[in-house]
């Protein structure tokens, strides 16, 4: 007879989560969490946040491309065609 | 327009395509430099190599990977050998002493004493879509070395965990842990700026 694993409290459950939405856990990882989640409306709330989180973050523009940036690398593109073109 | 589409076109010599590439990824670029290199100048100049690379590659690119993909190796590897030459050292120490969440959140039996402030379902009322998206952007930029690499790659960039790991050279198990960490800190940011929202 195979034992079951012992459950998951809170505190285990969290640091299982991140794995969990990339579908990286083992099977038996896998139950357990989900056998959990399904008593437990706190973890459920802070997996759905998780989850909100990582959709929001493909969302993000972490940074602005100066126009100074931009022109010297057009510039740059410029004067690579004109050799290119240069027979 | 696609990747693969500008990609033709840039091919075929066009300006345009070019400048909207470089709209896309010139950040990502620098930010992905700065990993490896000590200053942000230097990895200005890696991201500036990277396009030069690009010009001169875009015949010779077979599409077996993405752009993106193609793009990035070329910066990390040319990024690594310029942090190489500066002496620079690779954060690659992995913080993975101590919870993820605040210990004194949960009980002696561990379980939440001071559960998840509900957000999710008030995300539209309490904290308006630029809001959260800026609370998102702040703490991810906020994060320590590797965390802030490794959740750019693969949160913003939507990398795969294989690719971040090529890209950083940090074991997959290693950046399975960094991502979580960095995840768990970004979540409490955002769970942070929903309790003020509400008092």
């Amino acid at each position: 007879m195979r034992l079951l694993p012992p459950p998951l409290v809170c505190r285990q459950a969290v640091e299982l989560m991140s794995d969990y939405v990339d579908g990286g856990l083992s099977r038996r990882d896998r139950h357990r969490l989900e056998r959990h989640l399904a008593n437990c409306d706190a973890c459920t709330e802070y997996l759905a946040q998780l989850r909100a989180t990582i959709a929001a973050s493909g969302r993000v523009e972490l940074e602005d491309l100066s126009p100074e940036v931009l022109d010297g690398l057009v510039d740059l593109y410029r004067l690579f065609r004109a050799d290119e073109e240069t027979p | 327009m696609d990747d693969a589409e500008l990609l033709q076109r840039l091919r075929g010599g066009d300006e345009g395509a070019f400048t909207e590439l470089v709209r896309r990824y010139h950040p990502a670029l620098v930010r992905l430099a700065r990993y490896y290199v000590g200053s942000d100048a230097s990895a200005e100049d890696v991201a500036q190599e990277t396009w030069i690379a690009v010009m001169r590659g875009v015949d010779r690119f077979e599409g077996r990977s993405s752009f993106k993909t193609w793009l990035l190796h070329i910066c990390a590897n040319r990024a690594r050998t310029i942090g190489v030459r500066e002496s620079r050292t690779i954060p690659v120490a992995v913080d993975d002493a101590g919870p993820t969440v605040l210990a004194q959140r949960f009980d002696q039996a561990g379980v939440w004493r001071d559960p998840p402030v509900p957000f999710t379902e008030g995300v539209d009322s309490r904290l308006d879509d630029q809001e959260l998206l800026a609370t998102v952007r702040t703490a991810i930029i906020g994060l320590g070395e590797p965390q802030r690499t490794v959740v750019t790659l693969r949160d913003v960039q939507g990398l795969s965990t294989e690719e971040v790991a090529q890209l950083t050279g940090l074991s997959e198990g290693n950046v399975r842990v960094v991502l979580h960490r960095g995840r768990a800190k970004v979540r409490d940011a955002v769970e942070t700026a929903m309790r003020e929202a509400t008092t």
